[in-house]
């Protein structure tokens, strides 16, 4: 989206509604290769996504009283200090208690690993779960899957095993995107001439980075997501500023 | 902790998943088939005229029907076989927050299929509302 905006200098409106349909095609692509693998959470995915799509309701029901500008800068601090704390949370991971209200909605699990499958617990459920009701929000506002904040919600505030973090997460902005863009479409947002090479395009990028990821180290991943987030983080703040947006 | 429900329970969630992974990619194959079936037709008539997106219009309402749109795209029109594409792939996570009801309800995890209907009302809601 951001770069629809700033290069082609396409209408915000219809680069939102662009954005939604590359965001579902990325989570559609992808999901079908990472659910063949056993990582993703199907019950952690359907209770977050309670949060996430009355966001994304309410974020694409403001879309259009809130300065976006505004939201942009807020959203780009708040992805930089996610960057900060998800490299200084490497040393202190082992500490938290698992949540007694993750077994009760049976939301712990395992996933493959070389040694065969690992058991996992998810800890702070009532803080995930709002921060996921953030996301769907600025999902539904900016026309984002907002994957890295529901990743930094599993992976940071839940201590959700990272693969899972970001399959389940990728899994989720296709239906938090749904929500949203069922709004824009009505709308007239969305553009089958703009969306078409839009979506293409990302169908076959996440594709081939679905299969990259199962073979790469957790350790590479997670730097090369807090650099994702640190530059998207800096580009929101320039653009809210400058008005890009 | 006991193990064995816990285990069956695991499995049963991963057929789950393996078949709603195989629906998510026959939908994103159509999806993208159609989509690029109608660039080809687009782009051949009208791919001469440049294509103007820094100012907003808003889509015509008979690409904002999905009924419109698939009866266009039968007769063949480039725009409305791309939106048809786009309107398959909005639908694959819909499509798969239904199955999921069907599969939890087939564990009878009562909890599940509310909060899976829940969200499947919410994704109707926004979609034809």
């Amino acid at each position: 989206m951001p770069m629809l905006a700033l290069a082609f200098h396409v209408d915000l409106r219809y680069a939102i509604g662009a954005s939604l349909i590359a965001v579902i095609a990325t989570s559609s692509g992808a999901a079908a290769a990472y659910l063949r693998e056993g990582y993703s959470n199907l019950r952690i995915a359907m209770f977050l996504e309670l949060a996430t799509t009355v966001g994304a309701l309410a974020g694409a029901a403001i879309a259009g009283f809130v300065p976006t500008s505004a939201i942009a800068v807020l959203f780009g601090a708040m992805l930089l200090h996610s960057a900060y704390l998800s490299r200084k949370s490497l040393a202190e991971r082992d500490t938290v208690a698992p949540d007694p209200l993750a077994a009760k909605l049976r939301l712990n699990s395992q996933y493959p690993t070389e040694d065969g499958p690992r058991h996992y617990e998810v800890s702070n459920v009532k803080s995930g779960f709002g921060v996921m009701f953030i996301a769907g929000g600025l999902s539904g506002l900016l026309g984002i899957g907002s994957g890295a904040v529901k990743v930094l919600a599993m992976d940071h505030v839940m201590r959700i095993p990272f693969k899972v973090s970001t399959t389940t997460s990728n899994f989720m902005i296709g239906v938090t995107a749904a929500a949203s863009a069922g709004v824009y479409l009505g709308r007239g947002y969305i553009d089958p001439v703009l969306s078409m090479p839009v979506m293409l395009g990302v169908l076959g990028g996440s594709m081939v980075g679905a299969r990259i990821l199962m073979r790469a180290q957790t350790k590479m991943l997670r730097t090369l997501f807090s650099v994702v987030i640190t530059v998207l983080g800096l580009q929101m703040i320039y653009k809210g500023f400058t008005g890009g947006l | 902790m006991d193990n064995t429900p816990a285990k069956t329970t695991a499995e049963r969630d991963f057929q789950l998943e393996q078949a709603l992974g195989r629906l998510l990619r026959a939908g994103v194959m159509i999806s993208a088939a159609l989509v690029a079936l109608g660039a080809v037709i687009y782009l051949s008539r009208e791919g001469n005229q440049l294509s103007q997106f820094s100012t907003f219009t808003g889509q015509p309402p008979r690409l904002r029907t999905p009924s419109v749109v698939i009866r266009e795209s039968l007769q063949g029109r480039g725009r409305s076989l791309m939106m048809f594409g786009i309107l398959i792939l909005l639908a694959t996570p819909v499509v798969r927050v239904g199955l999921s009801v069907i599969g939890f309800f087939r564990e009878k995890d009562w909890l599940y299929v509310g909060m899976t209907l829940f969200v499947f009302a919410i994704l109707m809601y926004s979609l034809l509302g």
